[in-house]
């Protein structure tokens, strides 16, 4: 078996693994980074979503060995110093998550998109999340949320 | 997914000597992944693409885009090159998927799978781009060559898409409610060489509208298209959306596209 | 807004930090030391005989543990599955309720039945192994819609039931209602299909099954909204363990909306397989499953009629419906198109007659069972859009017809002629503050605006109802339930003076870590944060009944209240003796106990304390302090509102948008406002979702499911939706301790009346759901041609 090292939320990180393994499946079956979720199987769902190299994938349709070299930041690598990230506070205090199992995605795509759009609009934000589907919120807390963090990530 | 192996040349000609027998190029792998996880694909190996340098990357000049085989549609739809050159390329690159997908997919890997209801088919073909291979030079009507069919041979790799700059172009799309994909999609641009018309989603492979054409070539105003009806004869029909009403929407984005091409 | 952590205060809740920083522990994030993997061989076919099963290629594949067929689960005496709701039909016969092998034995019945399960070192193995099972199938006829299904000649989906007919039962005074119409000045009319949805929990179902040879005990951790439910069907009727020796676990959940109420296949295979091959196993659901396999929602075909005076005044309504119960019936299948719907064909209205009849049947497809609201959702959708018939045509604004036969505010308790007694409700005052909200009186402007846009505009009421925190044990007992529906609460302090809270009810996105956490902060004035709440474990939880219906709060909120009145009455025995003073003279207010008159008190903190160091203590009072508690409601509680939606179409390519929504729901009192409005607008989104984009469709040929993934079923998504204007008004539930009704179900049931009344009011045609693009087009075409 290949292996395959990585830099994960700031950790090297390396496994034996079979080439047919996806990302998601590295993160949470081989470094236990459970936070990273499998929610379809046709790269809809977007509750796997992570960041690679500073860009937002689904971790589902990536494979372990595609990301061999990157660094790669999951919704447990967030909070820093135990200090949470701005997208995580705006989550909690705006009730964006229910069940919470579609919300490390979320939480991650957000991110990406406050990064690609600093100051959105509530249009900007809903086109934006269209790769994360939540079956809880009805969105309108995500939304508010996502537009409530993006005031905070600016500077 | 069934097992393979993995390998990721770091040249196109390295990439080429590896593409043989059951092996299969992946670039960004949004349609391969999927279709492997399926177990619908039973690859002997996943030659990996998407790190070869030589392949990606934009530049415009001479009165065209080019567009390396791996870039990402992000990228596209980023750049500044694109945008001010063929702005309704950008826009429909910033329609593909999702943006994790866009993060991923790559415009090689798009129209080598040539689904029915991508979007760049109907910009390769709306601007008569050209596809470079390692091995020829083919002109967008001639590449796509049926559904899921392209004229690409089996140990061919795409290297870019050269795509002339228009004078004006546009895009709509009608994106399927579910998989948002192109129920139907039109790109209408004004070329030097006159008026093209192409519509993905709606048939079984990208075509082209003669008629529209012919009649935007004389007046590039949406009412110049007004009557202009498609046959449904042909079309694709599903749960989404019968062939007859696809084809009024074929006449509906092809009127949007041109009126947002600014004619 | 109250401040605070007290009740009626927006308080964020307590459970959110695991779920935002990637600590959440769902099913699939649990693994047991030598695990192995199951997966399950399902049937490619609609409908086909097995006539038989060759596993040995798989059994010899590699890292294959075990491959097990229903010809082995019949011989352990394991299963079948089973519904535990029986209606009593027409005729006096009890339904019919044909076998649910858990794993097919002689027949498949629908895309997606259970045939075989593999068990393997690895997933990927158990999967090569799968492929390697030969069945030799020999395809029968489907029928997958219940009009075809319930017809003459129909395939016969289960031998020993003639006419795929599960039960023909009604409810109502048939004669009474038919004198009724037969004087009536108007009868507004309509045939209506409530479609099919897949509900799609964000989590797919899994289980993992552990047996710990030693003690004879088996675990399941699974994804449950009930797990003593599970535990209790799963032990006394489907023979897995005996009770005292199956502990039953649900963790984090990820949304359930019903479909996890039931006990499906999997989990009983996995016990099984568990202990038989002395391993843990584990299943995890993939999305293709969960679309072919979990319990399916609605799936009704409707025609109902409005008998109505001069004055628009109703006199009876007639309902005659047809409900697929798919292949199989699952857990509580039979009572959501019975009494979960006939029972509140009244709506808010004082319909005087009412007749409702009820054919269930069973077709080639999945089961169908409750989906959040479950027969409520299709109750208010016959009425509101029958109602809005109506106004059409008779002329009379829809408002102002629902005005007129609103049961009167002072009216209440009110009993309706379909079984319920209504307990308190104000459905005027929220109809009018809806229309304030969406500015009614301007909606005549933005039409013409909109036309001038070449769109077209339709403006769109629900004036729904729904019974919630189901239920009366008796009650429901008598109608056929084959459980007691009361819930259980156990308050137990610390002797520091913190608190677990136990619960029978199970939260999987609702928020009770925090509302429970602040009744009890509130009544008893412990730090919220010095409170836990604990569920979802029959091992450490006492036996409760779960969580669906919009019953937590009602019935699992008033046995914590019942149990928190347990520890002041016992605490004040314990303050009295600290203080020297009598019981009878101390009071309690928020934790602090004093004695009426004097400057002596003493705060729970130190009662536990005491209750636990009893070296100073009343003489014969047991130690401790913990008290359970269990709570039988008295009645349902009855949710109510108004919602109004407003559409803007695009008549050139049928494209809807819902361009403003305003909610009004009356939930009694309110503990925490910000998760009340959080479980509203997710079930307007599901209802968006229903009216508009969601559709469950199987090939009338072939069976074939062919929305099996979102590539084809559609889910709501953030740009299918605007923001929602969300309020409430208040007339507290009269009978139980805490004044509450239930939330989690209103947006559900309000939502698809509402939109589908926007669309038809803009179109000026009836169409039925989902109002996808190219059906409205077409109407709009039609409704066009015909001016």
């Amino acid at each position: 078996m290949p292996t395959v090292s990585m830099k994960v939320n700031g950790q090297d990180a390396s496994a034996d693994v079979e080439p047919r393994t996806l990302l998601v499946q590295y993160l949470r079956e081989h470094l236990n980074l459970t936070g990273t979720h499998v929610g379809c199987d046709t790269s809809q769902c977007g509750a796997c979503v992570v960041h690679v190299d500073g860009r937002s994938v689904k971790s589902c349709t990536m494979l372990a060995m595609q990301a061999a070299g990157s660094e790669v930041t999951t919704i447990e690598g967030l909070a820093q110093n135990g200090e949470l990230h701005p997208m995580q506070e705006a989550f909690k205090e705006n009730h964006g998550l229910q069940c919470g199992f579609c919300t490390p995605g979320m939480i991650m795509s957000a991110i990406d998109l406050v990064n690609r759009h600093p100051n959105p609009d509530e249009q900007t934000v809903r086109e934006e999340l269209e790769g994360n589907i939540c079956r809880c919120t009805g969105y309108h807390n995500i939304v508010k949320a996502v537009l409530d963090a993006s005031g905070k990530m600016g500077g | 997914m069934y097992e393979f192996d993995y390998q990721r040349p770091s040249s196109l000609s390295e990439a080429a000597s590896m593409l043989s027998g059951e092996a299969t190029l992946m670039a960004g792998g949004q349609t391969l992944i999927p279709t492997l996880k399926q177990r619908l694909a039973m690859p002997s190996a996943v030659i990996d693409i998407g790190g070869i340098a030589e392949l990606s990357g934009i530049s415009a000049g001479g009165g065209s885009v080019s567009i390396g085989a791996t870039t990402r549609h992000a990228a596209v739809a980023d750049s500044a090159d694109v945008k001010g050159a063929i702005p309704a390329l950008a826009k429909l690159a910033e329609g593909i998927g999702d943006p994790q997908v866009r993060n991923m997919g790559t415009i090689g890997g798009s129209i080598a799978n040539n689904d029915p209801a991508a979007d760049y088919p109907a910009a390769v073909v709306g601007l008569g781009a050209t596809v470079h291979t390692n091995k020829r030079e083919i002109a967008a009507d001639n590449f796509f060559t049926g559904m899921f069919e392209t004229a690409l041979a089996e140990d061919e790799i795409v290297t870019k898409v050269v795509f002339p700059v228009p004078e004006k172009a546009g895009y709509m799309k009608f994106p399927n409610p579910a998989s948002r994909y192109a129920m139907v999609g039109v790109f209408v641009a004004q070329t030097g060489g006159g008026v093209r018309v192409a519509v993905t989603g709606a048939g079984p492979s990208v075509f082209r509208v003669a008629e529209m054409e012919s009649a935007l070539g004389g007046n590039f105003w949406a009412s110049a298209i007004e009557g202009i009806s498609v046959s449904a004869d042909g079309l694709n029909a599903d749960i989404h959306g019968s062939a007859a009403y696809r084809a009024h929407l074929v006449g509906v984005m092809a009127r949007r596209a041109v009126a947002e091409a600014g004619g | 807004m109250t401040e605070g952590t007290g009740i009626g205060a927006p308080v964020r809740r307590k459970e959110d930090k695991r779920f935002i920083t990637g600590k959440g522990r769902y099913l699939d994030d649990i693994n047991r030391t030598g695990q192995a993997y199951a997966y399950f061989l399902r049937s490619p076919h609609a409908h086909a005989k097995i006539n038989g099963i060759d596993v040995a290629a798989a059994k010899a594949s590699s890292g294959v543990v075990a491959v097990l067929t229903g010809a082995e689960l019949a011989a352990d005496q394991i299963g079948p599955l089973i519904c535990g709701w029986a209606i009593t039909q027409k005729n006096g016969e009890p339904h019919n309720a044909p076998a649910h092998p858990a794993l097919a034995v002689d027949k498949v019945r629908y895309v997606g039945d259970h045939v075989a399960i593999v068990i393997a070192d690895s997933l990927a193995e158990a999967k090569d192994a799968a492929e390697k099972i030969e069945v030799d199938y020999q395809e029968l006829p489907p029928v997958v819609d219940i009009a075809s299904a319930l017809a003459d000649g129909a395939p016969q989906v289960h031998d020993d039931v003639a006419g795929n007919l599960c039960y023909d039962w009604e409810l109502g005074d048939k004669a009474a209602t038919d004198a009724a119409f037969s004087g009536a000045h108007h009868v507004a009319k309509l045939d209506l299909v409530n479609n099919r949805l897949i509900p799609n929990a964000m989590e797919p179902r899994a289980a993992l099954a552990d047996y710990d040879s030693g003690i004879d005990e088996l675990t399941l951790y699974t994804t449950s909204q009930n797990p003593h439910v599970a535990r209790l069907v799963l032990a006394a009727f489907n023979g897995i363990a005996p009770e005292n020796k199956l502990r039953v676990i649900a963790p984090d959940v990820g949304g359930g909306f019903g479909s996890k109420i039931f006990i499906y296949a999997e989990e009983l295979c996995c016990l099984w397989a568990a202990r038989k091959i002395n391993r843990p196993v584990k299943w995890t659901g993939e999305r293709s499953e969960s679309f072919m396999a979990d319990a399916h929602g609605r799936d009704h075909v409707t025609t109902a009629e409005l008998a109505l005076d001069q004055e628009g005044k109703f006199l009876a309504m007639r309902v005659s419906t047809m409900a697929n119960f798919g292949a199989y019936l699952s857990t509580f299948a039979t009572a959501v198109p019975s009494y979960l719907y006939g029972t509140l064909l009244a709506g808010q209205y004082t319909t005087p007659a009412i007749y409702c009849e009820v054919k269930g049947g069973f077709t080639n497809t999945a089961p169908v069972d409750a989906y959040r609201g479950a027969g409520r959702p299709e109750a208010t959708y016959v009425v509101e859009r029958l109602v809005e018939v109506a106004a059409r045509d008779m002329g009379i604004d829809p408002a102002e017809l629902r005005k007129r036969n609103f049961v009167a505010p002072d009216a209440f308790p009110y009993q309706t002629p379909v079984i319920m007694a209504y307990d308190s409700g104000n459905y005027q005052l929220s109809l009018d503050k809806a229309m304030e909200m969406i500015n009614a009186s301007g909606f005549a402007q933005r039409k013409a605006d909109s036309e001038s846009r070449g769109k077209l505009r339709g403006l769109g009421y629900s004036a729904y109802i729904e019974a919630c925190g189901i239920a009366p044990s008796a009650a429901v007992g008598s109608l056929g339930a084959g459980v007691g529906l009361w819930e259980s609460g156990q308050i137990r302090f610390n002797p520091t003076g913190s608190v677990t809270i136990y619960t029978g009810s199970h939260s999987h996105g609702q928020g009770h870590e925090t509302t429970f956490a602040q009744l009890v902060s509130d009544h008893l004035g412990v730090p919220i944060e010095n409170i836990e709440v604990s569920h979802g474990d029959t091992g450490t939880v006492p036996f409760g009944m779960g969580t669906y219906g919009s019953r937590s709060l009602a019935v699992g909120g008033s046995a914590i209240m019942k149990a928190a009145d347990k520890i002041v009455e016992k605490s004040k025995k314990i303050a009295a003796h600290l203080m020297e003073a009598a019981v009878e003279d101390v009071e309690h207010s928020r934790g602090v106990f004093s004695v009426a008159g004097t400057d002596k008190s003493v705060t729970i903190a130190e009662v536990a304390f005491t209750a636990y160091v009893p070296h100073n203590y009343p003489e014969g009072l047991e130690p401790g302090l913990d008290e359970t508690a269990f709570y039988d409601p008295l009645n349902f509680t009855f949710p109510a509102g108004t919602h109004i939606a407003e559409v803007e179409i695009d008549p050139a390519t049928g494209v809807v948008e819902v361009a403003d929504w305003a909610a009004v729901d009356d939930f009694g009192n309110i503990i925490n406002p910000m998760i009340v409005e959080g479980q509203v607008h997710g079930g307007i989104a599901q209802g968006v979702g229903q009216a508009l984009l969601e559709n469950t469709v199987y090939d009338k040929e072939t069976g074939q499911l062919v929305t099996g993934s979102y590539m084809d079923y559609c889910m709501p998504r953030a740009d299918d939706l605007p923001s929602f204007k969300v309020e409430t008004t208040n007339t507290p539930c009269p009978h139980n301790p805490l004044g509450v009704k239930g939330c989690g179900e209103a947006g559900a049931i309000a939502a698809p009346a509402a939109l589908m009344n926007a669309i038809t009011n803009a179109l000026g045609k009836e169409i039925d759901m989902p109002a996808t693009p190219e059906k409205v087009w077409q109407a709009a075409q039609t409704a066009q041609a015909a001016e």
